[in-house]
């Protein structure tokens, strides 16, 4: 058979690894034909809404549902009490501890859910919410975690005062857990005897993921079978399904649990909130299906607070800048109840990642966990489990230590980078970092924004700061971080027991199309687009020709879900081992057609050839035609494959940031003039969806370093309930940003791949911070806490005399 | 509560409503007319999902009552194009990957679509200015302004080749 089309031809034909696919899932988007929890609207379906909690701490002394059950149109009102007898008024967290579904006696936090309006429709349902009357008895408020631990205030009755927590012993009645990693005396010893050591503390505010569609969920429990559909806004579907199964004791086959397009993520909709287990709860009560959707006021108070970590760090180094050691203590506060979204063995996920870019020899990380009366959490806002607060706490001690050493910080890392040569490396508290270039990433870094020169600039702008001729002045905010994704090995890695393998099932059909089904679920990663690239590089048959899909968990294979930048490093690897149990099997059909040993047939793009014969082949499409309609000896009919991916190791993307910015000392704005992002997730699947993912991140980065916050007053009211008040840049207020890379695959991923989502949330906050710090270093300023809005900036400014 | 009939025009079709007279514009034409293009995310009008086109303004759905919307002339992303001859914008915006998860993306194409009718010739600090009332939290806003500012280049290039 003579081929026209040239291999290269054939290669573009596929849309494979490498190139900028454009993405499939855009035309229903862009069309206003998604399918967001909020568009599923099911027969007689009723809607759920919450009576929420004035007080953050308080006794509920009775709870009066006559009126709002009085109203026309309300169904039901549900409280703790109609939940007790299916010991559904409490349920477990996803760290070991366990949480109202309603309350139960007493409430801990401003907006917690007290009762459940059913009603026919929103409006009802909102009307209703008003007539429940709740009579509560205020109890003092803890917001601080410092003077939680030293309080008589018990916060949770329910724990025995003495009795240890799912992380070992609590040392007070309000303490959750002690965590430990490292050598303690031995990095106190290293300490002792420095030439130098850096002290400070290190505060990562309270913030929230805020992805722009909130939380929801529709429940239907059809009775006549038996079975419960439930439509939700899940991270992770299956294990949702496992949850809802062990809580309700509907058998597990009876439950149907659907993801449908997500409105964004970021970490929040990978926690079970109240309002997933009330609307099944009201379904199962009334027979017909029920919605529960949050406002963003219940978004920003209740579900999925992130970060609010005290970090006490010391680190020490040589005269010359070798770090000796790393000491970190970190007060960690989770609001009311312990819901922080971690595998079970790391309640303060991978802080101890801490030790970042570093060859720090010794190093201890202590992480004390703190009950307080605000909202429970908390997750990891595009960040894989605490790494963002570990990249930050080392990139801050980094640049403190080089104001104690009065060295340039660019110069301090150069310095204590891991070497090349030193991969695999095993960190002081306990990682192997699979691979990295580190020096290479920075050069290029510096070389690309000319860093001497910047640096030359600062220091005239300073001059004439000083000269009074101009009243901004400028900082160069670096940043080198080191992540650690894909989580993870099921040795060490589950979320409520579950392993976090990820997983991938494929169909070829009979005319060489196929369909592939994946444990993740995207939330706007572009799934659809790039694990087909994947596919198509393994199996030769065009990404246009596959479907991907995910989120159903009656049709998907049994996933953890998408969260901590994990569907590329464990549900991609599956994609890409499952290709090639296709392609195994691919080989031995063509050897088949061909009349020839199956060694004597080697892949190429989209066939397979007879080895130095390339004339004689046969492509994919007709190997998949034959597996349906030749009996082939010793070869099962079909061309399917499934595989379940259980990653020997975590990956660990890397990248080198740096922003520019001039700070006007007098109205405390920050104008970001420059950001360079290099990042090095190993093998790059698309292009495009990369650089999408960057610009994201870092602009989550830019709200969380300059402005967005969860705060609270001293009564325990959250202040920053809206979007009036909790800052999300808009495209005015974006700066542009300057992406590049650097590739350095991750020897033990079968396409090298690690992960990219997360990585600008991660490098980015530090940057942004930095670049602020780095403005005040010439006049003192060591550590000042985020975010860095012009009220604090200004504050800093006028702290530091530059008003006077 | 009693409810009223208001008439108006959604995506060139004349509509005979009955609504609660506190129901809000984007509750109707999500629920009632089924156009589910336009999405909640705030209910304060500060991020956008919702915005629709009304008598040639961008509009908030969320915040406005139906019966304001009497006798008005709207436009949805669902009016702006169809599967067989997408807007440009809808096009520019793929081509560009200027969306990620897509929920903020029919109120910022719509809103780009008056934008563009406002000033056809925009710098990228116009776009930027002009789109300041729809929030996203996948994209950074790099790509949409990109997509935008290829669209208006598109849209002038087919004007000047019509005249």
């Amino acid at each position: 058979m003579k081929d026209e089309v040239t291999r290269d031809e054939r290669v573009a034909n596929l849309k494979g690894m490498g190139c900028a696919r454009k993405r499939v899932e855009d035309a229903r988007f862009t069309q206003g034909k998604g399918n967001y929890i909020d568009d599923i609207n099911l027969p007689g379906m009723l809607h759920g809404d919450f009576v929420r909690s004035p007080y953050a701490h308080a006794r509920v002394k009775s709870i009066n549902i006559d009126a709002a059950m009085a109203l026309p149109g309300v169904v039901a009102v549900l409280t703790a009490k109609d939940l007790e007898p299916l010991s559904l008024h409490w349920m477990p967290t996803l760290a070991g501890d366990k949480q109202m579904v309603l309350a139960d006696g007493k409430v801990l936090f401003q907006g917690q859910e007290v009762a459940f309006v059913v009603a026919k429709d929103r409006y009802i349902a909102a009307d209703a919410v008003e007539l429940v009357e709740v009579e509560y008895e205020e109890l003092p408020v803890i917001v601080d975690p410092f003077k939680s631990l030293q309080s008589d205030v018990v916060l949770r009755e329910d724990l025995e005062p003495g009795a240890d927590g799912a992380h070992g012993p609590r040392k007070h009645p309000n303490h959750i857990f002690l965590w430990e990693v490292g050598d303690k005396s031995a990095t106190e010893a290293v300490l002792d005897e420095a030439d130098v050591v850096a002290e400070e503390m290190v505060y990562y505010h309270r913030t929230h993921p805020c992805p722009l569609e909130p939380c929801g969920s529709v429940a239907s429990m059809d009775k006549v079978n038996g079975k419960l559909t439930l439509y939700g806004t899940f991270q992770a579907p299956h294990v949702v399904r496992t949850v809802a199964s062990l809580l309700s004791g509907i058998e597990e086959h009876n439950i149907r649990v659907v993801s449908p397009d997500i409105g964004g993520g970021f970490g929040n909709k990978v926690g079970v909130y109240p309002g997933y287990v009330c609307s099944i709860v009201a379904s199962i009560v009334t027979g017909v299906p029920v919605k529960w959707i949050e406002d963003r006021m219940d978004n920003l108070m209740s579900t999925a607070f992130a970060r609010d970590y005290h970090m006490h760090g010391k680190i020490s180094a040589t005269k010359e800048g070798k770090i000796t050691g790393l000491w970190c203590h970190t007060t960690a506060d989770h609001g009311a109840f312990d819901a922080c979204a971690d595998p079970t063995k790391y309640p303060a996920g991978f802080m101890s990642i801490c030790t970042g870019s570093y060859d720090i020899p010794v190093a201890y990380l202590g992480v004390d966990g703190v009950y307080t009366n605000k909202a429970p959490g908390g997750v990891a806002y595009r960040c894989s489990f605490r790494v963002t607060e570990a990249a930050y706490f080392i990139e801050r001690m980094i640049e403190v230590l080089a104001i104690e050493l009065n060295m340039d910080a660019a110069e301090l890392r150069r310095i204590n980078f891991i070497k090349k040569e030193q991969f695999p490396y095993n960190s002081a508290l306990g990682w192997e970092y699979d691979s990295g270039d580190y020096h290479t990433a920075w050069d290029k870094a510096l070389e690309a924004v000319d860093y001497k020169g910047l640096r030359a600039e600062q220091t005239e702008r300073l001059e004439a700061f000083k000269r009074g001729e101009t009243r901004k002045l400028m900082g160069i905010g670096l940043t080198f971080f080191t992540e650690i994704v894909g989580a993870g090995p099921v040795k060490n890695c589950d979320i409520l027991g579950m392993g976090m393998f990820d997983s991938c099932e494929i169909r070829i059909h009979p005319t060489g199309s196929a369909i592939a089904r994946l444990g993740t679920i995207s939330q706007g990663q572009g799934h659809a687009t790039t694990f087909a690239q994947i596919l198509a590089s393994e199996i030769g048959i065009p990404a246009d020709s596959i479907t991907i899909e995910e989120g159903d968990t009656d049709t998907a294979p049994y996933g953890l879900g998408t969260y901590g930048s994990r569907s590329t490093p464990v549900a991609g690897a599956a994609t890409a081992l499952a290709g090639r149990k296709i392609r195994a099997k691919a080989q031995m059909i063509a050897a088949y057609l061909l009349e020839v040993h199956d060694d004597d047939v080697e892949f190429d793009v989209d066939r397979f050839v007879v080895k130095g014969a390339p004339e004689r082949f046969k492509t994919m499409k007709e190997i998949a035609y034959a597996s349906y309609n030749q009996a082939i000896p010793g070869v099962e009919p079909g061309l399917e494959a499934v595989s379940y991916y259980d990653p020997p190791n975590m990956t660990y993307p890397f990248g080198a940031y740096i922003c520019v910015m001039d700070v006007d000392v007098d109205t405390g704005t920050a104008d970001i003039r420059q950001f360079y992002a290099l990042d090095d997730c190993g093998t790059r699947i698309n292009p495009m969806v990369i650089e999408g993912q960057v610009h994201g991140g870092l602009t989550e980065a830019l709200a969380i370093a300059m402005g967005q916050e969860i705060a609270y007053d001293e009564m325990g009211n959250h202040k920053t309930s809206t979007l009036m008040d909790f800052f999300i840049p808009t495209a005015w207020e974006t700066p542009h940003y300057t992406t590049d890379h650097t590739v350095t695959p991750s020897p033990h991923h079968p396409i090298g791949a690690k992960g990219v989502g997360e990585s600008p949330n991660v490098g980015g906050v530090p940057a942004f911070s930095n670049a602020v710090h780095d403005a005040f270093r010439p006049f003192g300023l060591r550590q000042s806490h985020m975010p860095h809005d012009h009220w604090r900036i200004w504050k800093i400014a006028n702290g530091l005399g530059l008003h006077d | 509560m009693t409810k009223h009939h208001v008439k108006m025009t959604v995506n060139g079709e004349d509509r005979d409503i009955l609504v609660e007279p506190r129901e809000l514009l984007i509750h109707t034409l999500r629920d009632q007319l089924d156009l589910k293009g336009p999405h909640v995310g705030c209910e304060t009008s500060h991020c956008g999902a919702c915005t629709v086109d009304l008598d040639g303004k961008s509009v908030k759905a969320c915040t406005m009552f139906t019966v304001q919307a009497a006798g008005k002339d709207i436009t949805t992303i669902e009016g702006l194009g169809n599967p067989d001859a997408l807007h440009v914008l809808q096009e520019s915006f793929r081509e560009h990957h200027g969306l990620q998860c897509g929920y903020c993306t029919p109120g910022m194409i719509t809103r780009a679509h008056r934008l563009l009718q406002e000033n056809p010739n925009p710098t990228e600090e116009d776009v930027r200015f002009g789109l300041s009332g729809n929030l996203c939290r996948c994209t950074g806003y790099q790509n949409i302004v990109k997509s935008v500012l290829a669209a208006a280049s598109e849209l002038n290039a087919a004007k000047e080749a019509a005249q």
